[in-house]
């Protein structure tokens, strides 16, 4: 129910705020009968619908992951965007492994087999993707070749 | 005979060395992919594509690759759902039913067989009916305008959302997600931008491939650590292969009708597999006389039944999908993703401008199924090992080659920032049950469906009965509000059995 209700209320919102924004589309001198304006505004409203029927009839809560899963989903999220941002200036091995490792540990709590995954994914997969099918991977980056 | 022409044509260019490899290779790649539990032929079909272009293959290849990826996927998925009662896919849902209980009291083995012939003959005579079909709905398309069109990707939104959600408001709400994410970027008929923010990231628009990715494959790693991990095949034994001939004597009226019951499932747009194996399983049901009591306990024809529905509707999809440029499922809506990337647009003009494209395509089916049966049967046992990955590797390393292939695209961190966030956004979605196939469908389809009304529009100077003024339009307009509104009467009686329980 509360799930349903804030989700609702985030939908409703946004809905409000991408009408808003719709508005501030410039529309050309020359236009046709429909313009930028219309469609977008189309679906601003039908998101606005859907976001007061949930708010109005929720549907029961899904089960939400306790705290200790919380905390490895937010560690997740942190991993995933660590190997985002560093993929280009330091190269694809350090950062690969490190990830790989972790989401490994994660998943199992076991250091031998954490690291394992690191270092055999890290370069297993650098092997096959650049050489196998040739993806534009640098192997270290900027940061670390100086 | 034109059929047979053009079938000489398409084997020319499927029989290659090259498109033949391709063809194998993307079978057993996809069987692989549909056997994993949580890697699904959408999320494995998504992860793949922008491999598939470093690869730098021509279109016939790239789809003959991505194609026997997806068949492949749908045969893969029955076998962690026989043996481990985890669907490798959602279609697959259907077959843990009988499946399981049937490798439970020591057929694993039969089950396994059954349900690949089954495949088998569900995705083979779907691919005929592909190529009978067709061409037939081309035709017909050249009859579509705009206002027609407009009103076929109301209808694939309705359908797609009214039979694979339980609340109505929801599936909905993700079609208008994807169609608002859509209208990011220039303008198609003006040029100016819209709701860009002044990113210059964001002129472009949102990468409906960095949506995708995100959306299926990262969510489903977020899904998978909450979940911390689930079964593995370690441990499970085969017992002798044999051929259960008795069993697929008997169930052979139920493969046949299933395919015709997954083949019109599949040809819906936005219906997909999932309706066509369990529309297959309630139907052979519902038929059974003698043994209806034997349904969820082991019954050879619980397993047949749903998986040559399955991959009859995965043949039936690919219809709209090539003829009008509307997928009907969640994977032909990735595979869509692929052809607009590869500037094909898939529509009644493929047929006559690019025939080798279409016609390679079924020919190469055509051999996929061959392959598929063969890896299948007598190999099964490959993948059955596969299946024993540990799942500590397997979740990294499909991350990681998730995040390789949408850099290798683009090469920009802020794409893969974007994917992240699409994850996020597509575990809570998912978490609410709010469908995301509907949001890939509005980000791919999002501006055609603007184009075709603004375009209805022009030709007539702004009035809007325009867009109900031919029988085909109107016809559309009332099959999309019923396929809405029906499964809110039909929900009671349509109600999903859930997972066998052990």
């Amino acid at each position: 129910m509360r799930g349903d209700r804030v989700f609702g209320l985030v939908v409703t919102l946004a809905a409000l705020g991408y009408i808003v924004s719709a508005a501030q589309i410039r529309v050309g001198f020359l236009s046709d009968p429909v313009g930028s304006r219309t469609f977008p505004y189309m679906i601003g409203g039908v998101g606005l619908l859907c976001g007061l029927a949930m708010l109005l009839r929720p549907d029961p809560d899904p089960e939400w992951p306790g705290p200790p899963a919380v905390v490895r989903i937010a560690v997740t999220l942190v991993v995933l965007v660590a190997f985002a941002v560093t993929l280009r200036p330091v190269g694809f091995l350090l950062p690969a492994a490190l990830a790989s490792a972790i989401l490994a540990w994660l998943i199992r709590p076991d250091l031998a087999r954490a690291a394992l995954a690191g270092v055999g994914l890290s370069l297993g997969l650098f092997a096959v993707l650049k050489y196998g099918l040739g993806l534009g991977l640098a192997p270290f980056g900027r940061v670390l070749t100086g | 005979m034109d059929i047979l022409a053009n079938l000489t044509q398409g084997f020319a260019v499927a029989l290659t060395p090259t498109t033949l490899m391709l063809a194998v290779g993307g079978c057993f790649l996809g069987t692989v992919i549909g056997s994993l539990p949580g890697l699904g032929p959408s999320n494995g079909v998504a992860i793949l594509i922008p491999l598939a272009f470093s690869l730098g293959l021509d279109a016939t290849q790239a789809l003959v690759l991505m194609t026997a990826v997806y068949y492949g996927a749908m045969y893969g998925g029955r076998i962690s759902s026989i043996l481990l009662n985890i669907p490798g896919d959602e279609p697959a849902l259907m077959t843990t039913l009988d499946g399981y209980p049937m490798a439970r009291q020591g057929r694993a083995a039969d089950a396994l067989v059954l349900s690949g012939v089954a495949s088998f003959v569900g995705a083979f005579l779907a691919t005929i009916g592909l190529m009978l079909m067709a061409p037939l709905l081309a035709r017909v398309a050249y009859l579509f305008g705009p206002a027609e069109y407009f009103a076929l990707y109301l209808l694939a939104f309705c359908t797609l959302g009214g039979l694979t959600s339980r609340n109505q408001a929801k599936a909905v709400f993700a079609a208008a997600l994807g169609l608002a994410i859509a209208m990011i970027g220039l303008d198609n008929q003006t040029g100016i931008p819209r709701l860009t923010f002044g990113a210059i990231h964001l002129m472009d628009g949102v990468d409906f491939l960095v949506a995708i990715v995100g959306l299926f494959a990262v969510a489903e790693v977020f899904i998978f650590i909450e979940g911390h991990g689930r079964g593995s095949a370690i441990g499970t034994s085969l017992g002798r292969l044999t051929i259960p001939v008795r069993d697929i004597v008997a169930s052979f009226g139920a493969m046949l009708r299933a395919t015709a019951i997954g083949f019109v499932a599949g040809i819906l747009p936005g219906a997909g597999a999932s309706l066509g194996s369990f529309l297959a399983y309630m139907g052979e049901k519902a038929m059974a006389r003698h043994d209806k009591e034997t349904f969820g306990t082991g019954n050879p024809r619980g397993v047949a039944a749903p998986e040559a529905g399955n991959n009859a509707a995965a043949g039936g999809a690919l219809v709209p999908m090539l003829t009008l440029g509307v997928p009907g499922s969640g994977t032909t809506a990735v595979l869509l993703a692929l052809l607009l990337t590869l500037d094909i647009t898939p529509g009644p003009l493929l047929f006559d401008e690019r025939p080798e494209v279409v016609w390679g395509l079924i020919a190469a089916l055509l051999i996929s199924n061959f392959v598929l049966l063969i890896m299948n049967v007598p190999m099964v046992r490959l993948f059955v090992r596969i299946l024993s990955v540990p799942p500590w590797l397997l979740l990294p390393g499909i991350t990681m080659i998730s995040f390789s292939g949408i850099y290798s695209l683009s090469g920009s961190g802020f794409d893969l920032i974007l994917m992240i966030i699409f994850g996020i956004l597509g575990y809570v979605l998912r978490k609410l049950d709010v469908p995301t196939v509907p949001i890939i469908l509005g980000i791919l389809l999002g501006n055609n469906m603007e184009d075709s009304l603004r375009r209805a529009m022009v030709i007539s100077d702004g009035d809007w009965t325009y867009l109900f003024s031919s029988g085909i339009a109107v016809g559309l307009w009332l099959a999309a509000i019923a396929g809405f509104v029906a499964p809110l009467f039909l929900r009671s009686l349509l109600k999903r059995p859930e997972k066998a329980a052990d």
